[in-house]
């Protein structure tokens, strides 16, 4: 096998990798965006939060940087049913969502970076695992356990929230909400309590999403900005509401972005989703698999 | 309507004033500050009040979109720093031409840019557009890291000429003029819009934007104009920027904090008429000069965003807006 093919393959393999990772990190904004239609472009900032918590679990406690994560999803799920509460008494209720929700929540994003400044510099942070280092070899390809790992959290994380959505009773409520409100209304539900609950799954989602982030790449607290970028140009491409179309268009994504880097120059890699997303709102501002 | 919350807003004597008489006011308004600020004699004093002028400028741009016309842009610092970046590039390549014209220059690429932006999504709902508008923040930085004739990563320097043009003294006071001079511009555009058919246009876009387009408001024209204003008032406040620091690199020039000052300070003063980001700016802008003498840099930039927070969910008129309702 030449160079270049060899080179393509790794870079496709590793994209493909990355996807699974980019899908826990989008399936927060898919259940707030998508399925509830509240703008929560402060997602970054909490998963970035998520990856200082396993951080803090890695090196403070020597626990696994997952478990760290999956004893803290209570946590963050009353976080997420916190924050829910604040933006519906706020601006749901007012039925003022545009521009004041909207920069309540650019109002968070840039608080916790800071916040997350102030607490643990702009040093970069890594953590300590035994799938930290290391190849799984088969045959031609090897796979970095730093990137299988966060792809098989990101498989398991949203075929779990997909079984939710669709077998059980409040996961059933929660696609209802999203299809319509007054409908629900009428049945003697009250949506703010359904919506209450996803919008604390979507943050539960955040504290894995951090973990997978702190695996796969040291972090400092303004990276969480470029994944803005990233997890929307998904959400869009995938089409609002739907996770088999998130996944696809999140794999889409990571082998294109791996492809720039590794033939243009990884500096390169943050514009490829402004592309994708301009492209596709311009072209088909539905998504791939959207309704 | 709109005539009726700037008349509210304002006070009851500017309220009634003419184009040319408000632009006649803001001048003489502009003179005095100036005066006023070379009479402390103190180089500190034009830094400081460069960045309250400045962060006016930048929350006007920002009302022109946001307030008027109920459109998000969170991609300031991309305005910001493509005005910035175009003064470098004119620098390197024409450093005789002036620098009001600069500015000019600066203004047209950021209004270029924010025409190019809305163009592919303003059609689409409005949070399609806030969302574009903060990966292209991402995008050009981006951009601008990779292209070394700007300095790429490194960053670039601007040496300051020593005497100002025309009005002698320092620099800096050359600065601040040109920035009042822009603020005067920046304000008295966005009055006059407010009393103009363009105003009401961008008025009803923000109340009812399919009722508006039903009734025969052209929609995506308006937005766009307001797109290209408020882009290219961002861009001309951005471009004295490389003279001001002498040092510019990508990580100072996208700071996050231009962008969260300018989305702060009119939600703080009150989005529905040209005097809430001058009372924003100065409040918050004045707050953060003193705290960054008196206490810490990092409690400073961490202001905006909590007043920001607060006010949205406490007093979203703003303080503008607080006035008018006593008033009633």
């Amino acid at each position: 096998m030449d160079a270049s093919a060899d080179l393509l393959i790794n870079a496709v393999v590793s994209g493909l990798l990355l996807g699974g990772f980019y899908a826990v990190v989008s399936i927060g904004v898919a259940i707030s965006f998508g399925l509830l239609d509240i703008v929560n472009i402060a997602h970054p900032a909490v998963i970035l939060l998520g990856s200082y918590v396993a951080f803090i679990g890695n090196t403070v406690f020597g626990i696994d940087p997952i478990l760290a994560a999956v004893i803290m999803l209570p946590a963050f799920y009353f976080l997420g049913v916190v924050t829910y509460q604040i933006y519906y008494v706020a601006f749901e209720r007012r039925d003022d969502q545009s521009i004041r929700g909207l920069s309540f929540f650019f109002g968070i994003l840039f608080i916790a970076e800071v916040g997350l400044i102030l607490a643990f510099g702009v040093d970069y942070r890594s953590v300590q695992a035994w799938y930290a280092q290391g190849n799984l070899d088969l045959l031609v390809i090897e796979l970095p356990w730093r990137l299988l790992v966060p792809f098989l959290l990101g498989l398991v994380t949203v075929a779990g929230l997909q079984m939710f959505l669709s077998r059980t009773f409040v996961g059933r409520a929660v696609q209802a909400v999203a299809q319509d409100q007054g409908a629900l209304r009428l049945m003697a539900a009250n949506p703010a309590r359904i919506k209450r609950i996803a919008f604390g799954l979507s943050f539960a989602t955040a504290a894995v999403a951090g973990a997978a982030l702190i695996i796969i790449q040291p972090v400092e607290p303004s990276i969480g900005r470029e994944y803005i970028g990233r997890i929307f140009a998904i959400c869009v491409l995938g089409g609002l509401g739907s996770f088999p179309g998130m996944v696809i268009a999140a794999v889409t994504l990571g082998i294109v972005e791996s492809l720039t880097a590794t033939f243009f120059g990884p500096s390169w890699a943050p514009a490829v989703s402004f592309g994708v997303l301009l492209v596709t709102l311009a072209v088909r501002p539905n998504g791939i698999l959207g309704r | 309507m709109v005539s009726l919350v700037a008349k509210a807003a304002g006070r009851e004597t500017a309220a009634g004033l003419g184009n040319v008489a408000f632009i006649g006011v803001l001048i003489v308004a502009a003179g005095a500050i100036f005066g006023a600020t070379r009479w402390i004699g103190n180089d500190y004093a034009f830094f400081a009040a460069y960045v309250v002028v400045q962060y006016i400028v930048l929350g006007t741009a920002w009302n022109i979109l946001g307030g008027y016309t109920g459109y998000v842009n969170f991609g300031i610092t991309a305005f910001f720093a493509i005005g910035a970046y175009s003064t470098v590039v004119l620098y390197k390549l024409t450093p005789w031409l002036p620098l009001p014209v600069m500015i000019v220059i600066g203004g047209v690429m950021a209004a270029l840019v924010g025409l190019g932006t809305g163009y592919l999504t303003l059609r689409l709902r409005g949070v399609f557009f806030s969302i574009a508008t903060l990966a292209l923040a991402i995008v050009v930085q981006t951009l601008i890291t990779n292209w070394d004739f700007v300095g790429g990563a490194r960053g670039a320097y601007v040496l300051r000429p020593k005497m100002a043009p025309l009005i002698g003294g320092g620099y800096i006071e050359y600065l601040f003029l040109v920035m009042l001079g822009l603020c005067v511009v920046a304000l008295a555009t966005a009055r006059a819009i407010e009393r103009s058919s363009l105003g009401f246009g961008f008025a009803a876009i923000r109340d009812d934007e399919a009722a508006a387009e039903a009734s025969g408001v052209p929609t995506l024209k308006l937005k766009l104009v307001a797109t290209a204003l408020s882009g290219g008032f961002m861009g001309m406040a951005g471009a004295p920027l490389p003279y001001y620091v002498t040092y510019l690199d990508p990580a100072s020039g996208f700071s996050l904090n231009y962008a969260v000052n300018a989305i702060a300070m009119p939600l703080i003063g009150g989005t529905s008429s040209w005097l809430g980001p001058v009372v924003g700016a100065v409040l918050v802008g004045g707050l953060q000069e003193y705290l960054r003498v008196t206490i810490a840099s990092a409690i400073n930039v961490l202001v905006a965003g909590v007043l920001m927070v607060a006010f949205v969910i406490l007093a979203p008129q703003g303080i503008v807006g607080l006035f008018q309702r006593k008033k009633r």
